[in-house]
C-alpha cells in the first residue's frame, strides 16, 4: 500500500524519532482539538449575546415585573412585562405534545424493538423518521388547517388558533424522536438479559416491562429529555397554530402564545434595533435557554445516576 | 452408583427421554438423530469440543430456540410424569419453560434488587401475595447458599454482588418457582476457581431436589459434579453412559480421544 511505503521498519541500532509522523499526529490532534473548541465557543458566544442584551433589558425592567406581572405587553402604549403569558403558552402546548409522543413514542418502540419481525422493522423505521423530516411549517399548516377544524367539529366553540391542536401536532412531529432514540436504547440491552427473562416463563410483554425497559432506562430518560426539549423549543407549529397573543391561560382550548412564537413575532416585525420593544425578545429567548438547560440536568443526572449497567 | 443407564428400567425412573432428535438452523442441521435419557434427580453432563452442539441440545430442552426465526426442531423430548412431547407444537413454550429453568453462562442478573431478581419468576406467574413471595424468596435464597451473604441487603441491586453471588443469584431465581428440571449452560465459565468450587457444590447439593442437565467444557468439572455423561461431537451423541464408566472406560474410540486430552 502507498500509505506504507514511508513507515519503515526501524532497523536495530536506528531507533529514533520521526519527525514527520509526529508533525501529522499534532496536525490532526490539533484539528480535532479545533473542531470541538468550535462547538463550545459558538455555545458560549450564544449565551453571552443573550445575557449581555437582556442585561440592557432589565435596567429598563424589573426581574420582579418580568417573573410576576401577569400580562405581556411590550408592544402596547401600556407596557407590561410579565412573561408568565408566554411561559404558560410553553407549558401548555409543551404538554399536550408530551402528553401524545411520550406514550405512543414509547408503545411504538417496545413493539419495534421487542415484537416487530425483522421485515417489518426494516420498512417501519425509515418511515418514522421521514416523519421527522418533514418540515415544521408543514406540521404547522397540518394542524391550523386540517387538525383545528377536525377538533371544531367535536368542540364547536374551539376558537381557529388554539393550543389544543398545535400541542397534538407537535406530539406527532415528536414521536419518531421518542420513538428512534428509545428503540436504540431497547435494543442495546445484551440478548442474555432477554432469554434470562423467557427462560423463566416470561412473555414477551412481561419481558420488555419487567426487564428491558428497566435495563434501558437511562437511554429512555435521554429520549424523553430530548423528546421536551424539542416540545419547549418548536416555533412554527405553535407560530402558526396557537395565535400570537400572549395570553394567561391552562385552558388548551384558547389561543395563546409562546415563548419561541413571541420571538418570532418581534424578529419578523418592524421594531427598531435597540428599543426596549426588541430587547424583550432576549430576555425571552434566555427565558427558553433556561428552561431547556434545566431539561438537560436532568437528563444528565438521570443519565449518570441509571447509567447502562447489565 | 449403580448402572441404571440400560433400557431396562420402567420409564417414570426418567424425568425425559430424548427421541430421535434433529435440530435445524435455518437448513444447518445442528443436532443429529439424538437418543437420551435424563434420570430423574440425577445429574448429567454434556460433554465435547466448542461447536458440537451441547449448548444447542440443552436449549431444545426449554424451547429457547423458539425466540428467534428459522429454527426448527424435529423429533420428541419427552417431558414425565406427563409423558408429553414438549417439542410438540401445540405445546407452550412458556409452559415448558415454567416448570424446566435455566441458568446462562454469564450471569445475568436483572436491574432490579436481590430480592425482585428471584421473586421475578413467580411475579410474571402472577403470584403477589407478600408472604408467599417472602418466604419462596428466602427458601431459594438458602437453597443456593446466598442467603447469609445477602439477608441484610434484600432491596440492594443486584450488579453490586461478586460474579460468583450473581450466578448463585441466578440459581437462586430458577430454584424459585420450583422447577422439575435445572439446566445449566457452562455456569462457571465466567468465574474463578474458588466461585466455581462454590457453584460445584451447591449443585451437587441440589440434585435431591431437581434433576439437572449441564453443560460443561470443563471435564474435571463433568467428572466431579454428574452422574451419567454424554459426549457429544459435530451435532451427534458419540457415547452416553454411568459418568464413571465414560471417564474410566469409554466405549468409543473417539470419547477416550477427547478424555484423554488429545484431541478438543
Amino acid at each position: 500500500m502507498a500509505e506504507e511505503s514511508h513507515i519503515k521498519i526501524v532497523p536495530a541500532g536506528k531507533l529514533g524519532y520521526s519527525f514527520r509522523r509526529h508533525l501529522r499526529e499534532r496536525f490532526i490532534e490539533t484539528f480535532l482539538f479545533m473542531s470541538a473548541v468550535l462547538s463550545v465557543a459558538i455555545m458560549l458566544a450564544i449565551i453571552m449575546m443573550l445575557v449581555k442584551e437582556s442585561f440592557i433589558f432589565f435596567q429598563h425592567v424589573s426581574i420582579w415585573d418580568f417573573l410576576t406581572d401577569t400580562q405581556w405587553t411590550p408592544l402596547f402604549d401600556d407596557a407590561h412585562y410579565g412573561i408568565l403569558p408566554l411561559v404558560s403558552g410553553t407549558v401548555v402546548s409543551s404538554l399536550i405534545a408530551l402528553l401524545v409522543a411520550l406514550p405512543l413514542g414509547t408503545i411504538i418502540a417496545i413493539y419495534l424493538s421487542e415484537f416487530a419481525p425483522f421485515t417489518v422493522r426494516e420498512v417501519a423505521k425509515p418511515f418514522l423518521e421521514l416523519l421527522g423530516g418533514v418540515p415544521t411549517v408543514v406540521y404547522g399548516y397540518f394542524a391550523l388547517l386540517f387538525v383545528t377544524p377536525l377538533l371544531q367539529a367535536i368542540f364547536p366553540e374551539l376558537p381557529g388558533f388554539n393550543l389544543l391542536s398545535a400541542g397534538l401536532v407537535m406530539g406527532i412531529m415528536i414521536i419518531p424522536y421518542v420513538s428512534s432514540m428509545t428503540e436504540d436504547a431497547m435494543r442495546a440491552v445484551p440478548m442474555n438479559l432477554r432469554e434470562g427473562s423467557y427462560a423463566m416463563g416470561a412473555t414477551r410483554f412481561q419481558t420488555a416491562i419487567r426487564v428491558v425497559m428497566p435495563a434501558a432506562f437511562s437511554g429512555i430518560a435521554a429520549a424523553y429529555i430530548l423528546g421536551i426539549s424539542r416540545a419547549v423549543g418548536e416555533t412554527m407549529v405553535v407560530a402558526i397554530a396557537a395565535g400570537m397573543q400572549p395570553n394567561l391561560t391552562w385552558n388548551p382550548m384558547e389561543p395563546a402564545a409562546t415563548i419561541t412564537a413571541y420571538i418570532v413575532q418581534v424578529s419578523l416585525g418592524d421594531l427598531p434595533h435597540g428599543s426596549i420593544g426588541y430587547q424583550t425578545i432576549f430576555a425571552a429567548g434566555l427565558t427558553l435557554l433556561l428552561i431547556t438547560l434545566v431539561f438537560n440536568i436532568i437528563g444528565h443526572v438521570l443519565r449518570k445516576r441509571y447509567r447502562e449497567i447489565y | 452408583m449403580q448402572d441404571n443407564s440400560d433400557k431396562k428400567n420402567e420409564p417414570r425412573q426418567f424425568k425425559s427421554e430424548v427421541k430421535n432428535l434433529n435440530f435445524y438452523y435455518g437448513g444447518f442441521n445442528a443436532l443429529k438423530n439424538i437418543d437420551m435419557v435424563l434420570h430423574d434427580k440425577k445429574i448429567t453432563a454434556l460433554i465435547g469440543p466448542s461447536g458440537c452442539g451441547k449448548s444447542t441440545f440443552l436449549r431444545c430442552f426449554n424451547r429457547m430456540h423458539d425466540l428467534y426465526p428459522g429454527n426448527r426442531y424435529e423429533g420428541e423430548i419427552i417431558l414425565y410424569p406427563d409423558d408429553v412431547n414438549i417439542l410438540a407444537s401445540n405445546v407452550d413454550p412458556i409452559e415448558v419453560r415454567m416448570r424446566i429453568s435455566m441458568v446462562f453462562q454469564k450471569p445475568n442478573p436483572f436491574p432490579k434488587s436481590i430480592y425482585e431478581n428471584v421473586a421475578y419468576g413467580l411475579r410474571v406467574r402472577g403470584i403477589k401475595q407478600r408472604a408467599i413471595l417472602d418466604e419462596r424468596v428466602e427458601v431459594a435464597l438458602r437453597n443456593s447458599a446466598l442467603w447469609d451473604e445477602v439477608k441484610d441487603r434484600l432491596h440492594h441491586l443486584a450488579f453490586n454482588l461478586s460474579g460468583g453471588q450473581q450466578q448463585r443469584l441466578c440459581i437462586a431465581r430458577a430454584l424459585a418457582t420450583d422447577p422439575e428440571i435445572l439446566l445449566f449452560d457452562e455456569p462457571t465459565s465466567a468465574l474463578d476457581p474458588i466461585a466455581t468450587a462454590s457453584i460445584e457444590e451447591l449443585i451437587t447439593d441440589l440434585k435431591s431436589k431437581v434433576t439437572i442437565l449441564i453443560v460443561t467444557h470443563n471435564m474435571q468439572q463433568a467428572a466431579r459434579v454428574s452422574d451419567y455423561t454424554a459426549y457429544m461431537y459435530l451435532g451427534e451423541l458419540i457415547e452416553f453412559n454411568v459418568t464413571d464408566t465414560i471417564f474410566i472406560k469409554p466405549k468409543n474410540k473417539q470419547t477416550e480421544d477427547y478424555i484423554t486430552g488429545r484431541f478438543g
